[in-house]
């Protein structure tokens, strides 16, 4: 009985365009302070879009509450910048209504997993087709500096100025809980990092969350210091890549070993380890253990922060199934419009 | 024994079925109405479901009750007090007798008053009728659990399954009272189990029996009785509820312009149903989602309508609370959106089961800034198609979130329903952008008389825009803070609602020369209406104006409600209407009847009420004029 939006069919005669630039994605004067890293990160997705190459208006971008949840207002795609913690859940109501939209949810830390906990994993259980960027500083910017559910223990902000007593999400953790496909994580200071795993993101066919690192120059300055320069991320971090030995360092001196139930740091050709005892990387591997180890390093334990896709599992998505369970049911039952629907009902004549 | 009963006509009847949540009364009364309506009867049902999950068999709290009021004309309600009552079980009969009339005849399951069952019922004497006070000349007692295994000993069923067909018996003897035609009931059985032929006939040999029972021993009563179809409106008929009808509304329109149904919802009492109904319907391309809260079942379904479905969640009780947020998004968006609410007994979780009027400030005003929404109140179960189809027409023609508010009674309850031809309803036509608005596109110019946007959605290329929570410059769309512009969007999106046409408010009745207006919305209907007929019969001058559509309210309100010397609004809550009425109408000051039992109205009770209200304007009696005593 729903035909196909009469309207669309008229307004889009003919595609204008079949390749884009970033600048076709680009609107607006982002007002976010000078130095924030939502703006490398504008920059970054806009590139990755223009090289995805799907045509803005087949583009959508939601958007919940927060600095980063500005974003939407400077891409010139369909849009909504929706209410606190919502953008997973209204992003939900786009895609299955419409399947061929490219969906990108931007939330940050208190958007995504404060007020949207709830909506962010559940997201992730249904596996909907959504690109969902999680830009991480670990603060509330637009409300001037609180602690936000990804601020370590004992974090002093103004909310806490004797500092925080309860333990952050850890976000990894949190999507792996919820039986998430795909996570990646970016520094939003390296650009060819986050373009690639936005491309990454938008090829796997699900819920794929991309956590952006992003420095708060305001209210949070430094929280990413040791990874957010080139050299820092020489020595601090691990670029993940499938097929390839995970090996860090400034000449690759370093690799990741297994150890009992745990990862550990290893310099090749030291205590006798080998290139052939460091782990190589499978973020297609169905069992998200040691994927779950690489997204939990952090320097603090003497780890490097791993960068890139640290899992990307294929699966059925929800969108995908909602709507061939509806062509399905159509095959099946011999009722399609709502006279054939009243005829299934007990009926009775009155002469 | 053979000596023919007399037959007495009745105009109407009244018959509620009661027994253990389990015992099947709600099937017993289903089919008892539906053959009814076969013949040409009008019916009106409303289910009592107890609150409890799973109550202990033969407890007080597990009883569920069916109320079927049938007549030879037009029946409003399901009747306030009941003719007979049938009772399976000393817990029914406890609990239900206070919904029977003091002439009722009460059949009862005398096997299911067994010295347990009459404790479960805290009985203190073995003489539960004397306990009771009720004239044993009025009871029929029949060992039906007993009758039911010996019509069934040859069919080797087990004793559980037996005493499952116990419904039927009681079906049985009630349709030998009525002079009830069997072969519509083995029709209706036969159509019902057609996978399980067994149960089917073991149903029917019950149904045999209870009406053999009442053939053979004339139930000690000295007649029996026949309702004759007065009013013969030629046409199709199925009997549906309120959910049901509010589901096939939304299918309706979505089909009418064109568009794909969405409905966001989470599980919550007594909306469920249409989230069932909807759920089965894939076929005609419908989807449902059942969300991870009611945040969600709103938020998505305001995806849904900006990638361009016609969208709606339902709700109830505090469902409506958490979804505001989401609503206040779409008035804000001016996005199309359909948000039932079957209100329930309230504060907070209240009686879940129960039904009130207690919403309607909320859907009107409970969300922050000025946040106008259409509100359209469904008047009676099968009003719930025009009604849930009106709210979608009105909210994908003027781009506007609408509230369609029904309750547990209409939600519940069920009519007979003459089937619409589609092709009869009236258009859809969703307010569109134009193909000349290409690449000029800003989401919020309007249409200069209606005050609507233009909606154009994802997909459509040269249309790219964006939404959002945040206030948006009227001409360029753009994010702005500037105090005109918001003044003016303010008054754009309350003008916009302001100006959508909704019909006159009809006056029946005495409109000319009444003494009493009686001002109800919503379900109330058919017992105001009921109430009216009752005065007018013992020749009052009285009339009725009985809203559906709130939010706006019909143009001519203000000259229906000041023309008559007293008003009366009569609603289920601490009086709200009267309150949105006094609002909008200058010096307006109504009598009030105001109501909040969980119950609907008792027409015997309003009768009285509004007599007195008509004869004696000073005086005060329990439930009239709460909190205003001046007469205009």
């Amino acid at each position: 009985m729903m035909e196909e939006n009469i309207q669309q069919e008229v307004v889009n005669e003919q595609a204008s365009q079949t390749t884009y630039t970033a600048a076709d994605f680009k609107m607006g004067q982002p007002r976010w302070c000078p130095g924030c890293g939502d703006h490398a990160f504008l920059n970054s997705f806009q590139k990755a879009m223009a090289e995805i190459g799907v045509a803005p208006y087949d583009t959508a971008v939601i958007s919940g509450i927060g600095c980063s949840s500005r974003l939407p207002y400077y891409v010139k795609t369909y849009a909504m910048q929706t209410i606190h913690g919502r953008a997973a859940a209204i992003a939900m109501g786009t895609k299955i209504v419409n399947p061929k939209l490219t969906i990108w949810q931007i939330s940050g830390d208190g958007d995504a997993l404060a007020i949207g906990g709830n909506h962010f994993i559940h997201a992730m259980r249904r596996n909907i087709d959504l690109n969902m960027i999680l830009l991480n500083n670990r603060i509330y910017g637009l409300t001037k500096g609180q602690y936000s559910p990804t601020s370590p223990r004992g974090f002093v902000s103004k909310s806490s100025p004797y500092g925080t007593v309860e333990d952050p999400f850890r976000p990894a953790e949190l999507c792996f809980g919820a039986r998430g496909k795909f996570f990646a994580r970016a520094v939003a200071s390296d650009a060819p990092n986050t373009i690639e795993i936005l491309k990454a993101a938008y090829h796997h066919k699900g819920a794929a969350v991309c956590e952006i690192l992003q420095n708060c120059i305001i209210f949070n300055n430094g929280v990413y210091d040791p990874i957010y320069t080139s050299s820092g991320r020489k020595k601090n971090t691990i670029y993940v890549e499938d097929g390839k030995p995970l090996v860090f360092g400034e000449n690759n001196e370093f690799g990741l070993v297994q150890k009992g139930f745990g990862l550990k740091v290893v310099e090749i050709g030291k205590d006798g380890y080998t290139m052939d005892d460091v782990l190589v990387h499978d973020s297609h591997c169905e069992d998200d253990t040691l994927q779950l180890k690489l997204a939990m390093m952090d320097n603090e334990h003497g780890f490097p922060v791993a960068l890139g896709v640290i899992r990307n599992v294929e699966g059925p998505t929800y969108d995908g199934a909602v709507n061939a369970q509806i062509e399905e049911v159509k095959q099946k039952k011999h009722y399609h419009n709502f006279t054939e629907l009243l005829e299934t009902n007990d009926i009775w004549e009155v002469k | 024994m053979s000596e023919e009963l007399e037959v007495k006509e009745l105009e109407d009847v009244v018959v509620r079925f009661s027994g253990d949540s389990g015992d099947g009364m709600q099937l017993a009364g289903n089919i008892f109405s539906t053959i009814s309506a076969i013949v040409g009867n009008d019916i009106s049902t409303f289910p009592d479901y107890p609150a409890d999950i799973r109550a202990p068999q033969g407890s007080l709290t597990g009883v569920s009750g069916y109320q079927v009021h049938i007549g030879e004309s037009t029946v409003y309600t399901p009747g306030d007090k009941c003719d007979v009552l049938v009772a399976m079980n000393a817990a029914a009969l406890r609990t239900q007798y206070k919904y029977a009339k003091p002439t009722a005849g009460i059949i009862i399951d005398t096997d299911a008053f067994g010295p347990a069952d009459l404790k479960k019922a805290e009985f203190q004497t073995d003489d539960y009728l004397k306990e009771m006070c009720i004239d044993p000349d009025r009871v029929v007692a029949c060992p039906i659990t007993r009758m039911v295994k010996e019509a069934l000993v040859d069919t080797g069923m087990d004793n559980k399954s037996m005493l499952k067909c116990r419904n039927m018996f009681a079906l049985g003897l009630v349709c030998w009272l009525f002079n009830r035609d069997l072969d519509l009931v083995f029709g209706f059985l036969h159509k019902k189990f057609a996978k399980k032929p067994d149960l089917a006939d073991a149903n029917i040999k019950v149904v045999q029996a209870g009406y053999d029972y009442g053939l053979n021993t004339q139930a000690s009563i000295p007649n029996t009785y026949r309702i004759e179809t007065r009013e013969k409106r030629p046409g199709r008929y199925m009997d549906i509820t309120g959910n049901k009808a509010t589901a096939y509304g939304l299918i309706a329109a979505a089909e009418k312009a064109g568009l794909k149904l969405y409905l966001g919802s989470y599980p919550i009492t007594p909306a469920t149903d249409i989230l069932h109904e909807l759920a089965k319907h894939k076929s005609l391309g419908v989807t449902t989602v059942q969300c991870e809260d009611e945040i969600s079942g709103c938020a998505s379904a305001v995806g849904a309508s900006f990638a361009g479905a016609l969208a709606a969640t339902s709700t109830s009780g505090p469902g409506i609370c958490l979804k505001s947020e989401a609503m206040n998004l779409a008035v804000i968006d001016e996005l199309p959106l359909v948000v039932i609410d079957v209100q329930r007994s309230g504060p907070s979780t209240g009686m879940p089961t129960k039904s009130e009027q207690t919403d309607l400030l909320q859907v009107l005003y409970g969300r922050n800034g000025e946040s106008p929404m259409p509100v359209i109140a469904a008047t009676s179960p099968t009003d719930c198609f025009d009604a849930a189809y009106m709210a979608a027409k009105i909210a994908l023609e003027h781009l506007t979130p609408v509230v369609l508010l029904t309750d547990a009674y209409c939600a519940n309850g069920s009519g007979a329903w003459k089937l619409p031809n589609i092709d009869e309803l009236p258009e859809i036509k969703p307010h569109y952008a134009t193909a000349d608005q290409k690449y000029k596109y800003t989401p919020y110019i309007r249409d200069a008389e209606t005050h609507v946007r233009y909606w154009a959605v994802p997909g459509m290329e040269g249309f790219t825009h964006i939404l959002g929570g945040l206030e948006k410059d009227g001409a360029t769309g753009a994010i702005s803070t500037d105090p005109e512009n918001h003044h003016k969007m303010d008054y754009e999106r309350y003008t916009k609602v302001a100006s959508i046409k909704v019909p006159d408010v009809e006056v029946l009745g005495d409109k000319d020369d009444a003494d009493l207006l009686i001002v109800g919305f919503g379900s109330t209907f058919g017992h105001l209406y009921s109430t009216m007929t009752e005065l007018r019969k013992k020749g009052c001058k009285v009339a009725l104006a009985h809203f559906k559509y709130i939010n706006p309210l019909p143009r001519n309100t203000a000259e229906v409600l000041t023309k008559y010397k007293k008003v009366v609004v009569a609603e289920q809550n601490l009086g709200q209407f009267a309150a949105l009425l006094r609002i909008r109408i200058n010096n307006f000051v109504p009598y009030q009847y105001n109501q909040v039992k969980g119950q609907p109205f008792v027409v015997n009770e309003l009768v009285k009420g509004f007599e007195s209200l008509l004869t004696t304007p000073e005086i005060e009696e329990e439930g009239l004029y709460y909190d205003t005593k001046i007469i205009q």
